[in-house]
Order: structure tokens, then sequence, then C-alpha cells
């Protein structure tokens, strides 16, 4: 703990650099989700026995059916833009601490064969008019993949 | 049987208030709002306090304030979201026949700790949250697929902020006051496109207090209360992953709007004089206009260029500025309620409509992107 005092005597206290560290049980559904990313770089699903919906990423219960899913789908890494945004504004990554560098994208994708969608990065093309809801899009792996949601580099458009 | 609110108080919401800790923060709202209410500390038989601990920086949150907040010794349970959320709860007890009184009290200091790690805290840790995006990241995604989906401009979405911050003008307790064109809101630094500076509410530090009494309590009581009443109240949640939502609606508050409209026997939105929104965003403001049935789907903007929502309109909404004008995150729907009260009740200062207001709503939101909407109507009469 810091202490700062201000020039009319009132007192501020840093929390200091101390962190609190979890260590998060990903489950049965999302471990498997994350071992096919980093090992073959193939996006599942988890498809609803009732309404038939494919969720992306896995999830055990489908919230408007309560019902529990068990059948794993493939989806493709390709899909497209449902909606997105480019930071101008520097943030802390959560990840590392840094300042991320800016501009970067941000999206919401559609993947080919789910029913829900999903979130990531998108890599902001020189000519941002390029940029649009509805436009095509693909995943862009790591070489390095450690079982991580950053084994996904980012989102890029599909040159067409 | 009914319940009607008797006391308010908010402090000034502001950038940073050094003066004051949270406890400090909480007692100053307590002892105002019972003063308003005419009543002592023991006159109130249970306490609902709102906090979030991330903000906090603490587990508990709410012990921080047992002693601010005169709950020692009494019932007192605590919220963890929107004060709207906390007034609800109050209200459930006061319904349920055990309780006369309820004191409700939310404190928020955006100004300890980073907005963007805090909000990111509250997204999913496997998929969403490693990839830092945060309250504004969110909520460019939705003010996007909102214009996209209907037309709207970021034009448009200036109005909102041109007149909320024109609204905080006459209201000495907002955060962030002043007159703007829509030109300057055009040229405010550009944040996460389409939202730039302007267009997004403020880190603030604030309290609030409301004080709930049932019928019975304000019969047996000689003292001049000058109650408002809760006619209608109810929540509702949409789908926590934002994966899984329409972003370009809101059928979440739509739902809560028509179990608060039917318990208050609200038939047509003329029955409703006046709206405190939260606002965090500019786009917010017209995506909940049409959540609350005020006009059609996709027509907020329109809306809000016939003249309805300014303060001299037929509907004004967010006289006080709204929370564009000041964030004070968790206390900021406890404010919307407070606000539409001294509306009613005709004591709202500088910022009072001129027209009579009968009946308003106070509407709070919690989770990403208005995952949760809460609606209250407020009448002057039982
Ligand atoms: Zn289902």
């Amino acid at each position: 703990m810091i202490t700062e005092e201000n020039k009319q005597g009132l007192f501020f206290m840093h929390s200091g650099d101390a962190s609190q560290p979890y260590r998060y049980t990903v489950g049965t559904w999302g471990s498997k989700f994350l071992t096919e990313l980093r090992d073959h770089k193939q996006f599942y699903g988890i498809r609803c026995p009732k309404c038939k919906k494919v969720y992306v990423p896995v999830r055990q219960v489908c919230g408007p059916c309560f019902t529990e899913m068990t059948e794993l789908v493939p989806v493709s890494a390709e899909g497209k833009i449902v909606s997105y945004t480019i930071l101008r504004f520097q943030f802390l990554d959560p990840e590392t601490g840094e300042r991320k560098p800016i501009p970067y994208g941000y999206g919401i994708f559609r993947l080919d064969g789910a029913d829900t969608n999903f979130q990531h990065f998108i890599a902001v093309p020189e000519d941002e008019s390029r940029l649009f809801i509805g436009a095509r899009v693909r995943a862009v792996f790591r070489e390095e993949r450690r079982g991580s949601l950053r084994d996904i580099l980012h989102f890029e458009l599909v040159a067409d | 049987m009914s319940a009607a609110i008797v006391g308010v108080a908010y402090n000034r919401q502001e950038r940073r208030n050094i003066r004051q800790n949270i406890a400090e923060m909480v007692y100053e709202v307590t002892t105002q709002a019972l003063a308003d209410a005419g009543l002592e500390i023991r006159d109130i038989d249970n306490v609902v306090t709102v906090s979030n601990d991330f903000w906090d920086g603490r587990t508990i949150s709410s012990m921080a304030v047992q002693d601010a907040c005169g709950s020692y010794e009494k019932n007192i349970s605590t919220v963890e979201g929107d004060g709207t959320f906390g007034a609800f709860y109050g209200l459930s007890r006061i319904l349920s026949g055990e309780y006369q009184t309820t004191l409700v009290v939310a404190h928020s200091k955006g100004s300890e700790s980073d907005m963007s790690l805090v909000t990111n805290g509250m997204f999913d840790q496997f998929y969403v949250r490693p990839l830092g995006v945060d309250n504004l990241i969110s909520a460019a995604l939705q003010a996007r697929i909102y214009m996209d989906t209907f037309g709207v401009s970021e034009e448009d979405l200036a109005l909102v902020s041109v007149k909320n911050h024109g609204n905080a003008l006459k209201n000495p307790k907002a955060q962030i006051a002043k007159s703007i064109t829509v030109k300057d809101v055009m040229a405010s630094r550009k944040l996460a496109d389409p939202l730039k500076l302007y267009d997004v509410s403020p880190i603030s530090d604030g309290a609030a207090a409301i004080i709930l009494a049932s019928e019975d309590f304000m019969r047996r009581n000689p003292q001049k209360f000058r109650p408002v009443f809760i006619r209608g109240a109810a929540f509702c949640a949409d789908a926590y992953d934002l994966g899984l939502r329409d972003l370009a609606r809101a059928p979440a508050l739509k739902k809560a709007a028509e179990r608060a409209f039917q318990m208050a026997n609200i038939r047509s939105v003329e029955e409703i004089d006046l709206a405190e929104l939260y606002d965090a965003f500019t786009y917010m403001e017209l995506m909940w206009y049409e959540g609350l049935g005020f006009c059609p789907e996709g027509k907020g903007a329109e809306f809000l260029k016939s003249g309805a929502t300014q303060i001299d309109g037929k509907l004004p909404v967010n006289a006080s500025g709204g929370v564009l004008s000041a964030h004070t995150v968790v206390a900021a729907g406890l404010i919307r309620i407070i606000e539409a009260c001294l509306q009613i009740r005709g004591e709202a200062g500088e910022h009072q409509v001129k027209k009579e207001v009968r009946n308003a709503i106070a509407h709070g939101i919690n989770g990403p992107c208005g995952q949760s909407h809460c609606v209250f109507v407020l009448s002057k009469e039982a």
C-alpha cells in the first residue's frame, strides 16, 4: 500500500501491484472446443436436441429450451461480420497488462454452420470502408497455440 | 396493498470526489433522504444497499457502508446491479407485508479504478474476456448494428447528446453540462467507431438513496408525507452472451415495460408525462424509446426529431441531463427514480418541466448492452 497526500491534506491509498489470481475450470465442452482449436484449427459448435440451434462457442445448456446439449458439430472458420468497431482509444489489454496499439478492430461474427455469434478481433484493412456488416471473414490462427481463445490471432476479410 | 417513495436524495455527481470516501457519500445521502421524508433512522425497519464489488475493489462491498446507512442491528441485504433493481427488491419487501419502511441506498466511485478493466470483468472469462472487450467496445458493436438495421446516422445519435447535455445545464448535480451542437458531437474525439466522446457517458462518483413506505405506515404516522406512489414495476433479462442476442432491439425492455404498464393500468403512452431513462450512450436513448413503446421500432430518431422528448415536449426524456451527463453506474438508475419523483412533486428545481407530471417512467439497466431492464411507473395518485 502506497499512500499519497494532496495539497489539502487528503490521503489516497494505492492498491499496489498485488493481483488476485484465479484458476478457472473451463469444463467438459469448453475443454473440447479449445483442444480442437489448438490441435486442428477447427471450430466446433454444440447443437440443441430440441430447437436444433448450433451454439458457438459451446456450452452445456440451451437457455431458451433449458435443455442439455451433447452433440458437437464442426463449423467453418469462415463467416460474415454481424457488427464491428474500430478502436481509436488505447485500453489496457487484460491478457498482457500492456496498452494495445491502435487502431484495431473488434467484431462479432456469424460462422457458417453456427446459429449464434462469435466475438474476436478483426484486422483493419488500409481502406477501412472495406469493413461492413455482412462482409466475409475468416479466422487467422497463430503458429504457436496454447489452448486459449488467443490461439486465434484475429479474423480477416476474405479477398474476393 | 401499495407502496410509496417518501424520501429521496442524491449528491452532486462528479468526476472525482476527493473529499468523501464511499461510506461518507452514503452517510450524506442517507441523512438527506431521512430529512426529506421527515423520518429518523429508528423509523427504518430494513435496508437494501446497492453496490458492485469490482467497482469497490472489495468483497461484500455493502458491509463497507453498514454504519453509514444506519443498518446496524437491522435486516440488511444487498443488490449487485443497478439501483432500480435494488428499489424493486425494497418494494418486494414492503409488499410482502412484513416490512413498513425500506431504505435503498446505492453508491459508485468510478474514479478509483480502471473502467475498461472493471467492465471487462463482467464478461465470460473463457471466450470473451481475454479479448479485452469492455463496456465501450460492446456498446460500439450495438450502436453500429442498430444504425445499420434502421438507417440511423451518427448525426441522429448526436441529437441525444445535444439535448441531454443541454438539459444538464439546469441541473446543479449533473457532472457534464454544456451547450453543444451536432457539429461539436461529430467533431469530438473518436473512441470506438461509431461512438465519439460526446456519445459516451462519463466516469463519475456519486450516491443516491430512497425511502419506501407502506400505506399502513403512512396512515399510522402523523408526518406530512409527499408520497410518490409506485403503480407498476417489472424487470426482465435478455441473454448474457452478446452472441445470442438481437442487439438492434431490446426485447427484454419491451417485456418489462408491458408488465409494468399492465400493473399500473397504463393503456397508452399518452398517459405518461415524463421519463428518466438509462442513456449510458446516445444510441441507447433511441433504442429505449422503442423498447418502451414511445414510438415504433426503428423510429427513435424520428421521435426525438419531432421534439416530443425535449424538456418542453409532450414526453420529456432525461430533463435532468440523464446518464450521459453523469454515470454513477449502480446509483444511476436510482437517480432516475429520484428525478422522476422530484418532477412529480414539482420540486426538480430549474429543470422542473412546465406541465403537471402525474405519471412518470424511471428505467435502469444492468449487464452489457442493456441486458436487463427495470421499469418503474411512478404516480402522483395511488
Ligand atoms: Zn434449444
